[in-house]
């Protein structure tokens, strides 16, 4: 999961596997990063956005 | 007593007869989580698995519900992605059934390694020629991405949305929707796409073994197709399930109908590359690997006759998509619940056919078939999470403004 576990190779395998999946990670954790960051700030500043959301 | 949590003008059952209701399933998911603990305590000697069933019926549960949940990831990309606006009637229920799926998925999972301490090891000390490394992987993550979607929904509770916060993060989140749908159907393709190339790749197993491209083998996209096929159909169908245990409308026939249209001819395809993909392996693959075609039906034909074959195909493939392709089959209403409940059943059929036949299946001149049925351990493991579902979309329902058209389709009564 990790370079520096003792079994992990820099072969193609191992960075297509944990590319895509640190891709991901990286994508919802920046998705969740950006909505908590806006909500505090609209939060902050007084907002209460819209009622309907659909 | 609840009635404060309840979403405003929205009329729901007695909290009495609503906690009767959750304390009979609580009883059933108790047992299972018992029967769940025996596993995890003493060992797989509890169930009745053997050298020809390794995986027991879990593993047939699993691949069943991974299948029918799969009409979260792809209403979610019709909806976010592709923009087919009448879906966001449906696509709450859709995310908190394939949120139930999912939870399933992993719970089965989690019992049927045996050894759960060492579950995380398929992270850490990932095996990356493995199909199920890819499989756990995006299975974990899309679940991340499911309960991500859940989220809003469960801060648009009354009580909840009180908080500003929350209400702000709620709106946020809809607003991030997209990216999180598109992740979804990513990981959904990739993981429905290689439990089928498990199958695929066993060349020691001619019923399951096929030919494919580059890495993968046909199976892993007849996989993904059928769960994006018939994944919406077992959607509307628990729709329907919750519209009559409540006795109110709660989506608009034509959201059924959209929803029913796109599954159909997604069935339709599905089928024709499946019919096409039977006779080639049929007639081109297992021959030559020393099996006729009625080598494998004529074996035990009680358990796997031909009859097994035309009931996945004809009965449960065939006919349920000609009759969502049809305006009038969709428009008539018995025909339309036949229709999902076969596509919802050809779905499971086909991962019990492509799982836990090539599995048992003999292929040496000394084996010979052997019998199994699970342990009453693996029964209640197995009935768990359907209980716990039940459990899950209930209290959605009850809690939660789960469905945007409720309110004006129930106004009159």
């Amino acid at each position: 999961m990790f370079p520096f576990i003792f079994e992990w190779v820099w072969d193609e395998g191992h960075i297509m596997f944990f590319g895509a999946m640190w891709y991901v990670i990286l994508i919802l954790a920046s998705g969740l990063g950006y909505c908590l960051i806006k909500a505090v700030k609209d939060t902050l500043a007084g907002g209460h956005g819209p009622q309907d959301h659909h | 007593m609840d009635y404060d949590f309840i979403p405003k003008g929205h009329n729901r059952c007695s909290f009495g007869t609503f906690a009767a209701g959750m304390v009979i399933l609580g009883v059933i998911v108790l047992w299972g989580f018992y029967a769940a603990a025996l596993c995890w305590i003493k060992g797989l000697n509890q169930t009745n698995m053997n050298d020809s069933y390794g995986f027991a019926l879990w593993i047939w549960a699993d691949l069943a519900v991974i299948a029918i949940g799969g009409g979260a990831f792809f209403t979610g990309l019709l909806r976010y992605v592709i923009g087919l606006d009448e879906l966001k009637n449906i696509i709450n229920f859709a995310v908190i059934v394939g949120f139930c799926c999912y939870c399933s998925a992993m719970l089965i999972l989690a019992i049927d390694i045996g050894q759960p301490l060492r579950g995380w090891f398929i992270f850490w000390h990932a095996n990356v020629h493995s199909m199920l490394t890819e499989v756990a992987f995006c299975l974990s993550l899309y679940l991340c991405v499911l309960a991500i979607e859940y989220l809003p929904l469960i801060l648009e509770n009354g009580k909840i949305d009180e908080v500003p916060f929350f209400h702000n993060l709620s709106h946020t989140m809809h607003g991030a929707m997209a990216v999180f749908a598109a992740t979804g159907a990513f990981l959904s393709c990739f993981h429905q796409g290689s439990l089928g190339g498990v199958t695929g790749v066993l060349f020691g197993r001619p019923f399951g073994y096929r030919e494919g491209i580059f890495v993968w083998p046909w199976t892993f996209f007849l996989y993904t197709w059928s769960a994006a096929a018939c994944g919406p159909c077992f959607t509307m169908l628990t729709c329907k399930i919750t519209e009559t245990i409540t006795g109110k409308r709660l989506v608009k026939d034509n959201v059924y109908d959209l929803l029913a249209k796109i599954s159909g001819w997604m069935i339709g395809t599905y089928i024709v590359a499946k019919i096409a993909d039977t006779v080639y392996w049929a007639t081109v693959t297992s021959p030559s690997m020393g099996f006729g075609l009625m080598d494998y039906y004529s074996l035990h034909p009680l358990h796997h006759g031909i009859w097994i074959l035309i009931l996945e195909i004809v009965v449960c493939g065939v006919v349920p998509a000609l009759i969502l392709i049809s305006q009038k089959g969709r428009a008539t209403k018995p025909l339309f619940n036949l229709a999902i409940v076969l596509a919802v059943l050809g779905v499971c059929l086909n991962r019990w056919v492509m799982v836990m036949t090539p599995m048992a299946m003999p292929v040496m001149t000394f084996d010979s078939w052997v019998t199994y049925f699970p342990s009453w351990q693996e029964i209640a493991t197995t009935i768990l999470p359907f209980a716990g579902g039940i459990m899950v979309v209930a209290l959605s329902y009850r809690y939660l403004p789960v469905f945007p058209q409720e309110k004006e389709l129930n106004s009159k009564r």
